[in-house]
């Protein structure tokens, strides 16, 4: 258990008749980037949302940094450390893009009534600082997205939004940041910048584990150090890219059996 | 003309804005016959568009922005100078009190689902629940002053009986249980002898340190209507609520509030607590709205069941949209002309719920940001423009 970040034990997870998630399993140690991939319908996303308390897990144990995680709630599994992205992307259109990365911060902002109202002095202070640390996160990815700190979401492009939804992940500094399909809705060259510039601000936050949902096997073959496979609910190959792509069942499941 | 405006200072333009607005309402106030009113509306509404072309409405807004506070005092100003000079009649006095008031409640209102995005058809009861303790206040022998907090206590506290379908249900379900409650309290009132029953009960004039609101005060020789009193509270009462949902919007509260309406999945993948804060928004909102009921009993001097129906919580929620969702400003404005409209207009009088549903269809086709849109948060608006 030296380095274990994250273990699935053997989840399950059915939607009346349909078994969505069937005994997987899987962990991610410190600093890793693990890709769970498989064809449409295989579990991907629902393992995210069991995982971050969305659905809750009809059996098996997940254990994160120590801690037991089966069945918490959303609002705990992300006091835990975990931040996610969505497939569709849930941003706050109407919100400016530092509410919406803010929104990410909510964890350490001082959430008290009082304060919020009354202690008008020190709320700027914060205000202030958070503005400082959204402006230095967000330019990293773009330096467009400096300018407009202050201008509603649903204005910008698909590939700032994908940014600022990332932003808003990391804004809290999790230990263990979920990606789902970040190259959805964009162009090959896009999600190359994407996955770049990922990297390099994992680079300097230092040790971010990372789990990736991704159909782009490019991105997969990149960024990964490690591969999960789903398909039908159940995990069918685990390995490096190289390992799994040659897999006989791998390749019976994306392409149907010879 | 965009270009001359622009070298103008913007909060000229929106001092020079607003005391039009004050001559405009002056003279309104003033107008007996419906030709006259109606000429009126119409002027106004073509100042309006012709206004928001020339950019002057641009340049209002930018100054709400950069000095929040000065445009808020003129505002009070403008509302102070507006009472002094019908400081002797009863009927405008007792108008624009009741504006206040009901820009109060929906402010309230606003909280709940302006911010946070949870329905409440039950504005009206809140209402009646704030004015009805203001009436067993008075008959207590309690110093009436203490009907406020009380009112708005009473209705925070009898809301929490709906908080949990409230929390429970989302969408058309929570509406559906805010509606049940809304037609439920009218007929308890009605049938309940000791609240009076169907003709309601008398509610004893406010008092305050031997200052009586009963009686019109004399000040510089002028004796002014006793109206004034309870308009002066309004209004003190509406900028107090103002300021501090001016400020519960620009904090992390507001933010929390505004993720939960828009996307309750996200909020909770960001630790925003969902329930708390729907219970939250309710709780304060009914303590506003109360507290807005507390006063209107002390002022009408009686409170009856037929004030507090389902269809004056309509009006209530008509007067959010048409301002505009999560917007202060825009709440006022529309209280005003919702409050006011009727009254001088005496053909529409009997039409106004069929008007006003009529105007609210308009409002969500053509402008659903309403008529005053809220603009994008800013916790502490810079100084100067440029500034950040």
């Amino acid at each position: 258990m030296s380095d274990t970040l994250l273990s699935l034990e053997g989840i399950a997870k059915s939607f009346g008749g349909v078994r969505a998630l069937n005994d997987v399993s899987f962990g991610v140690e410190r600093g890793q980037i693990l890709g769970l991939i498989g064809p449409n319908g295989s579990g991907k996303t629902t393992s995210f949302n069991v995982l971050t308390g969305l659905y809750r897990p009809d059996g098996g144990r997940i254990v994160f940094d120590g801690a037991d995680l089966t069945g918490a709630s959303p609002q705990a599994v992300y006091r835990a450390g975990i931040a996610r992205t969505f497939q569709r992307s849930r941003l706050c259109l109407e919100l400016s893009i530092f509410d919406n990365i803010m929104v990410g911060n909510h964890g350490r902002l001082n959430q008290g009534l009082f304060y919020n109202l009354f202690n008008r002095k020190a709320l700027k202070a914060e205000v202030d600082a958070a503005y400082a640390e959204a402006m230095a996160l967000a330019t990293l990815f773009s330096p467009n997205l400096g300018d407009a700190m202050f201008a509603p979401v649903g204005a910008l492009p698909m590939i700032e939004r994908r940014r600022i939804e990332i932003c808003r992940a990391l804004i809290a500094q999790p230990k263990l940041l979920l990606l789902d399909e970040p190259s959805a809705g964009m162009t090959h060259d896009e999600t190359h910048q994407l996955m770049s510039d990922i990297l390099a601000v994992r680079e300097r936050l230092g040790g971010l584990s990372i789990i990736i949902i991704e159909h782009e096997m490019g991105v997969i073959e990149r960024v990964c150090d490690r591969c999960v496979v789903l398909n039908y609910g159940e995990k069918i190959a685990e390995g490096s890219y190289q390992e799994v792509a040659s897999d006989r069942l791998v390749q019976e499941a994306y392409l149907g059996s010879a | 003309m965009t270009q001359a405006l622009s070298r103008v200072p913007a909060f000229a333009v929106a001092a020079v804005t607003i005391l039009l607005g004050l001559v405009f309402a002056i003279v309104f106030m003033e107008q007996e016959s419906d030709v006259a009113v109606i000429s009126l509306i119409a002027l106004a509404a073509v100042a309006a568009w012709a206004g928001t072309r020339a950019g002057v409405a641009a340049r209002v807004s930018e100054a709400a922005v950069e000095r929040p506070g000065g445009i808020a005092l003129l505002v009070a100003a403008g509302m102070a100078v507006l009472m002094g000079v019908f400081v002797e009649d009863h009927f405008p006095l007792l108008m624009l009190a009741t504006v206040m008031i009901y820009a109060t409640v929906a402010l309230g209102l606003n909280v709940q689902f302006g911010y946070t995005g949870v329905v409440n058809f039950a504005g009206a009861a809140f209402f009646g629940i704030g004015a009805y303790t203001s009436a067993k206040v008075a008959s207590s022998g309690l110093p009436p002053i203490l009907s406020l907090p009380l009112g708005a206590m009473f209705a925070a506290v009898i809301g929490l009986l709906l908080v949990i379908p409230v929390v429970r249900t989302r969408g058309h379900y929570a509406a559906v249980v805010t509606i049940a409650f809304s037609v439920l309290f009218k007929t308890f009132l009605e049938v309940n002898d000791a609240l009076g029953g169907p003709q309601g009960l008398s509610v004893g004039a406010m008092k305050l340190f031997g200052w009586d609101f009963g009686d019109g005060p004399t000040m510089f020789g002028v004796d002014a209507s006793f109206y004034l009193n309870y308009a002066l509270m309004a209004l003190a009462m509406l900028s107090l609520v103002f300021v501090l949902v001016r400020r519960l919007e620009r904090s992390w509260l507001g933010l929390s509030l505004d993720a939960v309406r828009l996307d309750e999945t996200g909020a909770a993948c960001y630790g925003i607590g969902i329930r708390r804060s729907k219970i939250f928004a309710f709780v304060l909102g009914n303590a506003i709205i109360g507290l807005a009921g507390a006063l209107y009993g002390c002022m009408q001097g009686y409170v009856a069941p037929t004030s507090f129906t389902f269809s004056d919580s309509l009006i209530l929620v008509a007067i959010v949209l048409l301002g505009g969702m999560g917007s202060p400003w825009g709440t006022i404005l529309a209280a005003a002309i919702v409050v006011i409209l009727p009254e001088k207009l005496q053909a529409i009088q009997e039409y106004r719920f069929l008007l006003f549903s009529a105007v609210v269809i308009a409002i969500l086709l053509f402008r659903p940001a309403g008529l005053l849109p809220r603009g994008v948060r800013r916790y502490f608006p810079p100084a100067r423009k440029g500034a950040q």
